[in-house]
């Protein structure tokens, strides 16, 4: 153990003027009822919706198998005063959230309605749709900050595909989401039309933590508490993005940009030290890889920070940062959910002014063109 | 004599049912396996002929990797310089879904290893295979070898019916504890459902990395659901885990604890703290970074120099040459690791004759 007490110098603690604009990937809105969706449903899909709803493998049609610890996973001070769920009230959060804490841009990233785990293709295709007009019409267009995503179902690739031409052309949309809870792992070639077309328009592949993918949360069966399916959503990402790469998807799709988005980033060097480590002796396995699997991680994939490591040493998580490279970070908030990070005392670590602006801001305002 | 260097994973091969395993099956048994052909019981998780399952110069002629004696205590004793090892085998027994048929194969795997390693060769131990998909049953099989001291630990897979944590096993877990057997949880899966979170993946290759995610997913299980305050003394080696994953786990598990305690209020203290007491691991693989000052990194994030156990892995093919210990690991950490660690965490190692 080190003697010297290194005692982090805190983002609050930074000169006023050399406080960065904060980009923050990862902001949730939230509808205020599904009816919201109303507007952007046909009649028959609006009747489907109210009558049969969801069909999503999971026990219950009204909540989560896995109570959390404040309702709607949410922050106990960010349900809006004019009422409705936390998200879903624009100028609370621009109160809240965009303005107090210099809030540049913020994608967001809708997870009402689960778009990705909709066992009904048709109605999925449907509510996506639906809800990528709702961000535009709702958010983005009311609030040049807010950037969306298109989310598509990934288990329908072909509706997935004419929902991203669909969106493409309208032209307000940074990114392309899927969920890493799939039917099959993201590698798989059944999803490569997607990342197909992503490469082509040159838009990053989102990647957030969650979904219904009909699998236990973990490789061991179902968990009883929500403590470790919580934990769990890290464990799916290790899974995804060691699919991602032996598949070949960053082999095939040389320009393809991934981002994880809420998985942290504590795994994700140990993850490829283990791939590398094991790479000669499965090389046969995967004879399409040319490189070695790290370092298609260090090209083609970002990480959101959020939530962020929190070892007893700072200069733990100053290792960590430095393994896995602190061009591959984006800072993200997670607002309004319970375990949010604030930009301001997220980084319990000295950082650089430079290494400040990367992730921050840099990071993202390159990867997303801003 | 050489100094004490314990071996804690090394990997005996059953040749089939109908062959190695059919002398130490009933009458029953015997006439099901011959008659019905019940044989070919290699895990999926391990293909005989596949790289990491068996290292080139460990390969005999004939046979499976591991499947001859005389090699096995060449490579794992003259070559690799154990002073004893720990034999963990990994044969479809605790796959099958017959809990009677499960039950006949785990007994027939301790007695042929008990007969046929432990009786000539005083440096070997073994760990008790059982048929965790009937605990009764299970248990049955615990208390039959409880008085061999060379028996000291019970094996399960990381990847079995359930999570490991679940009530449906305590009573399995109370005969451990009571018989001062840890529970190794070695890698492998019983392909019940799908080896990760995000569905059945392609390779072996992907499939092996899963494993470390699995593992993780056990230690939580085992944690919350308070096993370790049940059975205070029980201790749980994770076999073939990798290492480099726990730090950050570690702090993960944390973070969430202090989010989410409200919901598993028995959990009195942080997850880390309570791995470091309950929680060991077999060092190969290790999957650390590529230099010395990121090893030593990893070893100052984990916090303890009790929980690493020597292991070979032999006869996997995990490192090349004569030096099974993972490069740049502090002299400090091998020092306790061949003997110290192993002594402590497998106790009935001092008991054996």
């Amino acid at each position: 153990m080190s003697e010297v007490i290194d005692r982090p110098m805190l983002e609050q603690e930074a000169p006023a003027k050399s406080r960065l604009k904060i980009i923050d990937c990862d902001i949730h809105p939230s509808l205020h009822a599904r009816s919201d969706l109303n507007p952007f449903l046909s009649k028959r899909w609006q009747e489907h919706l109210k009558t049969y709803g969801d069909h999503l493998r999971t026990p219950y049609i009204g909540t989560t198998p896995y109570p959390r610890s404040s309702p709607l996973i949410a922050r106990r001070d960010a349900w809006p005063p004019t009422g409705g769920p936390p998200g879903s009230d624009l100028d609370f959060m621009r109160k809240q959230h965009l303005d107090p804490l210099d809030i540049e841009f913020g994608m967001l990233q809708v997870l009402d309605m689960f778009i990705f785990s909709q066992q009904n293709l048709e109605f999925g295709a449907a509510i996506q749709r639906a809800v990528n007009e709702w961000q535009l019409a709702h958010w983005t267009s009311r609030e040049p900050r807010l950037k969306a995503a298109i989310l598509v179902g990934q288990d329908d690739a072909a509706a997935a595909v004419a929902e991203i031409e669909r969106c493409a052309k309208i032209g307000q949309y940074l990114q392309i989401n899927v969920s890493p809870r799939a039917n099959e792992p993201l590698g798989r070639r059944r999803y490569w039309p997607i990342y197909a077309r992503a490469e082509e328009l040159g838009m990053p592949l989102g990647i957030h933590v969650g979904g219904y993918g009909g699998h236990a949360p973990t490789g061991g069966g179902w968990p009883s508490y929500y403590a470790e399916e919580h934990q769990s959503n890290a464990h799916s990402m290790a899974a995804t993005l060691t699919s991602l790469v032996l598949e070949g998807v960053p082999e095939h799709f040389p320009r393809l940009k991934i981002v994880f988005i809420e998985g942290g980033f504590g795994w994700i060097s140990s993850t490829m030290w283990r791939m590398d480590q094991h790479f000669e002796r499965f090389r046969a396995e995967v004879p399409h890889l040319k490189r070695r699997p790290s370092e298609y991680v260090r090209e083609h994939f970002w990480f959101t920070t959020q939530p962020i490591d929190e070892p007893d040493e700072a200069r733990h998580l100053r290792s960590l940062i430095e393994w896995v490279g602190v061009d591959r970070l984006l800072f993200s908030s997670d607002y309004p959910h319970w375990d949010f990070d604030d930009p301001r005392f997220a980084f319990k670590t000295p950082l650089s002014e430079e290494e400040r602006a990367k992730i921050f801001n840099s990071n993202a305002r390159a990867l997303y063109k801003l | 004599m050489a100094a004490t260097r314990i071996d804690c994973d090394i990997h005996p091969a059953v040749g089939g049912t109908r062959t190695t395993l059919l002398p130490y099956l009933d009458d029953h048994w015997k006439e099901q396996v011959v008659s019905r052909a019940i044989d070919g019981l290699d895990l999926t998780s391990y293909p005989p002929n596949m790289p990491l399952s068996g290292r080139a110069d460990w390969r005999p002629k004939n046979g499976k990797p591991g499947s001859d004696l005389s090699m096995v205590q060449r490579g794992a004793f003259d070559q690799l310089g154990a002073s004893h090892a720990i034999c963990n085998v990994l044969y479809g027994a605790q796959a099958v879904y017959d809990p009677y048929m499960a039950a006949a194969f785990c007994k027939a795997i301790n007695d042929w290893i008990a007969t046929e390693w432990l009786a000539r060769d005083k440096r070997l131990r073994a760990s008790i295979v059982i048929p965790l998909q009937a605990p009764d049953l299970a248990i049955e099989e615990i208390e039959r070898r409880a008085a061999d001291h060379r028996f000291v630990s019970v094996l399960v897979m990381a990847q079995g019916e359930s999570l490991l944590g679940r009530r449906h096993y305590w009573p399995v877990w109370q005969a451990a504890e009571k018989h001062r057997l840890p529970i190794a949880v070695h890698a492998g899966s019983q392909y019940r459902s799908a080896p990760s979170s995000v569905g059945w993946p392609s390779y072996r290759y992907e499939y092996y990395l899963a494993e470390a995610q699995a593992f993780q997913a056990q230690l939580l299980s085992l944690i919350y659901e308070g096993v370790f305050l049940k059975f205070p003394q029980l201790k749980v080696v994770l076999m073939e885990s990798g290492v480099t994953w726990l730090p950050a786990f570690m702090w993960r598990a944390n973070k969430t604890w202090r989010g989410v305690r409200v919901e598993v209020p028995w959990v009195d203290r942080e997850p880390a703290a309570i791995m470091r007491d309950h929680i060991r691991l077999t060092t190969q693989p290790f999957d650390g970074p590529p230099d010395a000052a990121g090893v030593a990194d990893i070893i100052d994030m984990i916090g303890s120099d009790r929980m690493f156990l020597f292991s070979s892995d032999y006869p996997h093919w995990q490192f090349d040459g004569d030096d099974a210990i993972p490069p740049h690991l502090p002299s400090a950490i091998v020092s306790r690791m061949c003997a110290d660690n192993p002594l402590e965490t497998f106790p009935r190692l001092s008991l054996a004759a």
